[in-house]
């Protein structure tokens, strides 16, 4: 599994075994239900749906209530899909809870960011503005937006005042620093986009996620090989034995005189099969 | 959610705290790491504040240091604080005592709480 779904709670501070203390935002994430499974043949990828957060149920209408039925798991909030490599891990209506993370574990964080309205160049893309005084009336403005008479208009994308927030955001690698399973809870360091209450999706690092896949297919590769270097084995074991028989009833009056040549002999034509 | 947040920390929490009130004068004992090695640092002064709450409350301890005054903001659940104790207890007239920055000398001291009074 790849990610919970939460909601902000708010941030805090802790204090690490070192005594340091450390900024740390609450997250109340899970517990999710698997709600759908999207298979390659059915829907042409594989991901499953979790569903998170409590909802009335005289809300839902009929499609949302069927879909709900399907899975039996009440009527959730939030529906959310996550990309798997195989679905038949998971089932339907199974929990997905908090304890998927470890402490010193890191999560990739995803919200709304809070919305700040119409802002100003200063503001919205760190715009110098002009001088505060000497009467030039030029405080926080704007400046150029771009060349004269060629183009003689404004490239699409240059940056202007204009509304502010409220994307959806992301922030990397950040370290879970605390579990608490029973309130399912997270404390994760470091601040994190949205109000309190807002609604987040928790994902594992990006690296940590390729280590993941990496590790799945070197454990693969490997049994592959093993099946490989199996096959060949039992041949050779199996003509080994066969030889040794065939010895035995060749000189059966040889092995009463001295044993060590024979042992000697045998030695040498093993070496010989193998090269 | 705010309950939520409280419970979050409620384990980082000093379950006895040491007891003290701001005009007090109390020797803050703390571990210092220095160089890979961990020492015990002992801070003696005039508390001045306390702010915050729950695991965030720190306080913050005055003195002066050769006519130099020096102020340090301890948190107060930290377990680098090993020990707060209370030489003298004063008897102040308000939470924060930021006035003494002003003062020198005689009148930068805080009067003592006499048991009787």
């Amino acid at each position: 599994m790849v990610g919970i779904l939460g909601e902000k709670v708010g941030m805090s501070q802790v204090f690490s075994e070192k005594g340091e203390t450390l900024p740390v935002t609450v997250i109340k994430a899970g517990p999710c239900f698997v709600v759908q499974k999207k298979s390659d043949s059915k829907e042409g990828y594989n991901a499953i749906q979790l569903g998170y957060g409590e909802r009335k149920e005289k809300s839902l209408n009929k499609p949302e209530k069927g879909h709900f039925e399907k899975a039996k798991v009440g009527s959730l909030k939030y529906l959310r899909e996550f990309r798997v490599e195989n679905v038949d891990e998971y089932q339907l209506g199974q929990e997905i809870r908090v304890d998927m993370f470890k402490v010193g574990d890191y999560v990739d964080v995803k919200g709304t960011s809070k919305g700040k309205g119409f802002a100003g160049g200063v503001k919205r893309w760190g715009f110098r503005g002009g001088p505060a005084s000497h009467g030039s009336g030029h405080h926080r403005r704007v400046g150029s937006i771009g060349a004269s008479s060629f183009p003689s208009r404004v490239i699409p994308g240059t940056k202007m005042p204009g509304r502010m927030g409220g994307n959806s955001t992301v922030t990397k690698k950040l370290e879970v620093v605390k579990i608490i399973p029973e309130e399912n809870l997270i404390l994760v360091k470091g601040a994190i986009p949205g109000v309190k209450k807002g609604f987040l999706v928790i994902l594992k690092s990006k690296k940590q996620r390729k280590q993941e896949t990496q590790e799945k297919q070197e454990v693969q590769e490997k049994k592959e090989k093993e099946k490989k270097e199996e096959k060949p084995k039992k041949q050779e074991t199996q003509e080994k034995q066969e030889t040794q028989k065939k010895q035995e009833k060749q000189e059966p009056q040889k092995k009463q005189e001295k044993q060590k040549p024979q042992e000697k002999q045998e030695k040498q034509e093993k070496q010989e099969k193998q090269s | 959610m705010d309950s939520l947040l409280k419970r979050a920390t409620t384990e980082m929490l000093k379950k006895e705290l040491p007891h003290f009130f701001v005009g007090d004068t109390v020797r803050v004992i703390s571990k210092v790491f220095e160089g890979g090695s961990e020492r015990v640092h002992a801070f003696e002064g005039v508390v001045i504040s306390r702010s915050g709450r729950g695991v965030s409350e720190t306080f913050t301890v005055r003195k002066l240091s050769y006519g130099i005054g020096v102020e340090r903001v301890f948190p107060l659940h930290s377990p680098q604080i090993k020990k707060v104790s209370v030489i003298k207890s004063g008897r102040v007239r308000r939470a924060k005592l930021y006035y003494l920055r002003k003062k020198t000398g005689k009148a930068a001291r805080v009067k003592e709480k006499k048991l009787n009074e």
